[in-house]
């Protein structure tokens, strides 16, 4: 919506003056950036990152054990090595179309490259990104569900329910994500991974974990978000719809909910964006979403400068692009 | 039909300033009458229209509806409820629901009744009320005196037996008052057990069986329209009539 005052007029020279002076300003940081680079002979490489999204890789065999590589078999387009050792053995396979760089009974030890292949596919910079949108979407989906909950007992009458919603509140805002994190992963993860081994059930994985932590997070701000969105609804839609016989629950969902969560979309908007950049720390706990990958990016590529401004744009596409999302619901749910 | 004994509601104030919102308000309403209750504002009217469907929880006293006693903790209010329709002075239409929805959604909600049925039954009110041209169009598209109108229709569509009205005109312009209080008239011939808290003089005179005055929580006066407005007997409502007639 454009609104014009009376109050904010600008005379054009000004504003002629102002704008070109933004201009140059923006044109002079990015030079100086330029300049500087140079003066420490900083080589930008910036043909290498397409292949990080997607392309061919190389891929090295090792092997981990010292003994004697014993066979070679290709079959149903796999090679397939097989190394002995003194008491154990090792398997190794890779397509066929590898490169082998060792024969039947040679010496192999630890650390020894055997082969090596070309794969092509989506790359790593890709793959965080998968990563970072499926960490996001499942956190952004239960931070909801425990927000709403969570909401709706905040102002219930029941103490028990009021005070748990409190607590929760509390704890999460009073602490940083990084320790919260840290907790699930080191804490939580531990016992209830080392349960599940000793009843013989699979691990979860640290992305789990992960998705847990940002949840519990995200959930507190928006059950903080939703309470305030309840808040906000009038009294007399409640007593319009409790005096036609609805029970609160019929109220809360019919009446209540959807005119609060029209309301809210452009802060639960925020904090989704929040939380698409807030994933970018669960790389601490191995989950290799796109900073993780544009780390380890940068280790193999060693151009750090790429990969950093590409990570912060592709962070910035992802956050945009939702907001666009919000934006079009915002409008789609316009009442007259 | 509704019979009130002994009613008081007392507001606790933060600062331990209580305000006595009724004082020993007793009565009888019986079926098909039609009640106007006046009284300066802060005389408790409203209150006392709030406490029948219980919106506001009565302190003390005993209310039965249909012989229901209300304020009994095993009473299940919202059975209550939908045998007592409200209209609101600020309509409290449902913005994010069409005309359409918003009259049928109690009765789909609580009624249970088949959407089909409930178009049905919608559509006939809205009719009634003059107003189903406008069915798909939202609250906020309409004027004051239609969004009241429709009020009356969500309400109605709960075929309640009893109707309360709380100023059911004193937020709309003037010259929209009219329309409303032609349904209400009309809902009234038919045989409508009514309640109704308003500043509508006229509308007391034509319609009403009788009226009570409320001033300070309690009844200072009740009777027929002819009686009240031409020899009231206490000189608090004579007071009354002279500041407002």
């Amino acid at each position: 919506m454009k609104t014009s005052s009376g109050l904010s007029r600008v005379n054009p020279l000004t504003y002629n003056l102002s704008m070109a002076g933004f201009i140059i300003g923006v044109i002079a940081s990015m030079s100086l950036f330029v300049v500087a680079t140079k003066a420490i002979d900083y080589t930008w490489r910036w043909y290498k990152i397409p292949s990080y999204f997607y392309g061919t890789t190389s891929y090295d065999v090792k092997a981990d054990i010292q003994g004697t590589l014993e066979s070679i078999v290709t079959k149903d387009k796999k090679t397939l090595i097989i190394v002995k050792g003194i008491n154990d053995s090792e398997e190794y396979s890779l397509p066929e179309s590898g490169n082998m760089l060792v024969s039947v009974g040679d010496n192999i030890y630890p650390g020894d490259i055997m082969a090596q292949y070309k794969k092509t596919g989506i790359g790593l910079l890709t793959k965080g990104i998968l990563v970072t949108l499926e960490v996001s979407i499942y956190a952004s989906i239960f931070g909801i569900i425990i927000g709403i909950i969570g909401g709706i007992m905040r102002i219930s009458a029941n103490p028990a329910l009021k005070w748990t919603s409190i607590v929760y509140i509390e704890l999460i805002r009073g602490s940083p994500l990084l320790v919260q994190i840290f907790i699930w992963y080191f804490v939580f993860a531990a016992i209830i991974n080392g349960m599940l081994t000793s009843m013989g059930i699979h691990e979860i994985s640290a992305l789990w974990y992960g998705i847990a932590a940002l949840s519990f997070f995200a959930g507190a701000y928006v059950t903080e978000i939703v309470r305030a969105g309840i808040e906000s609804i009038n009294i007399g839609q409640i007593e319009a719809s409790r005096s036609l016989g609805m029970s609160s629950a019929q109220c809360m969902y019919h009446i209540v909910l959807p005119q609060a969560l029209r309301r809210i979309l452009p802060p639960l908007a925020g904090q989704f964006i929040s939380l698409i950049k807030d994933s970018s720390l669960l790389g601490i706990i191995a989950v290799r979403e796109l900073t993780k990958a544009t780390r380890e990016g940068i280790t193999t590529s060693l151009q750090p400068y790429e990969f950093w401004f590409v990570c912060a744009i592709l962070y910035l596409i992802l956050t945009f692009t939702l907001s666009m999302f919000v934006q079009y619901l915002e409008r789609r749910m316009e009442t007259p | 039909m509704i019979k009130t004994e002994n009613l008081y509601k007392t507001f606790y104030g933060d600062n331990g300033e209580n305000v006595n919102a009724l004082v020993d308000v007793s009565t009888e309403i019986e079926q098909g009458e039609v009640v106007v209750v006046i009284g300066p504002s802060g005389s408790g009217k409203s209150t006392y229209l709030r406490c029948l469907n219980h919106l506001e929880v009565a302190t003390k006293g005993h209310i039965w509806i249909d012989d229901v006693d209300i304020l009994d903790q095993k009473t299940n209010i919202n059975k209550v409820r939908e045998e007592v329709g409200m209209v609101f002075q600020s309509f409290n239409l449902f913005p994010h629901k069409s005309v359409k929805e918003n009259v049928n959604l109690a009765q789909r909600v609580v009624r249970k009744k088949t959407k089909n049925d409930a178009e049905i039954k919608t559509m006939e009110l809205l009719e009634k009320v003059g107003i189903s041209e406008k069915a798909d169009m939202f609250p906020a598209q309409l004027s004051g005196g239609q969004q009241q109108r429709v009020a009356i229709a969500r309400a109605l569509a709960m075929h309640p037996k009893i109707m309360l009205f709380d100023e059911p005109t004193s937020a709309l312009d003037p010259e929209m008052i009219g329309e409303v209080l032609d349904v209400m008239k009309s809902l009234a011939r038919e045989g409508m057990t009514m309640v109704v808290v308003t500043h509508e003089m006229g509308f007391a005179k034509e319609v009403a069986n009788r009226v009570i005055f409320m001033d300070q929580g309690a009844i200072v006066e009740e009777g027929t329209p002819e009686h009240f407005f031409k020899n009231p007997t206490h000189d608090r409502t004579k007071l009354f009539l002279s500041q407002i007639l």
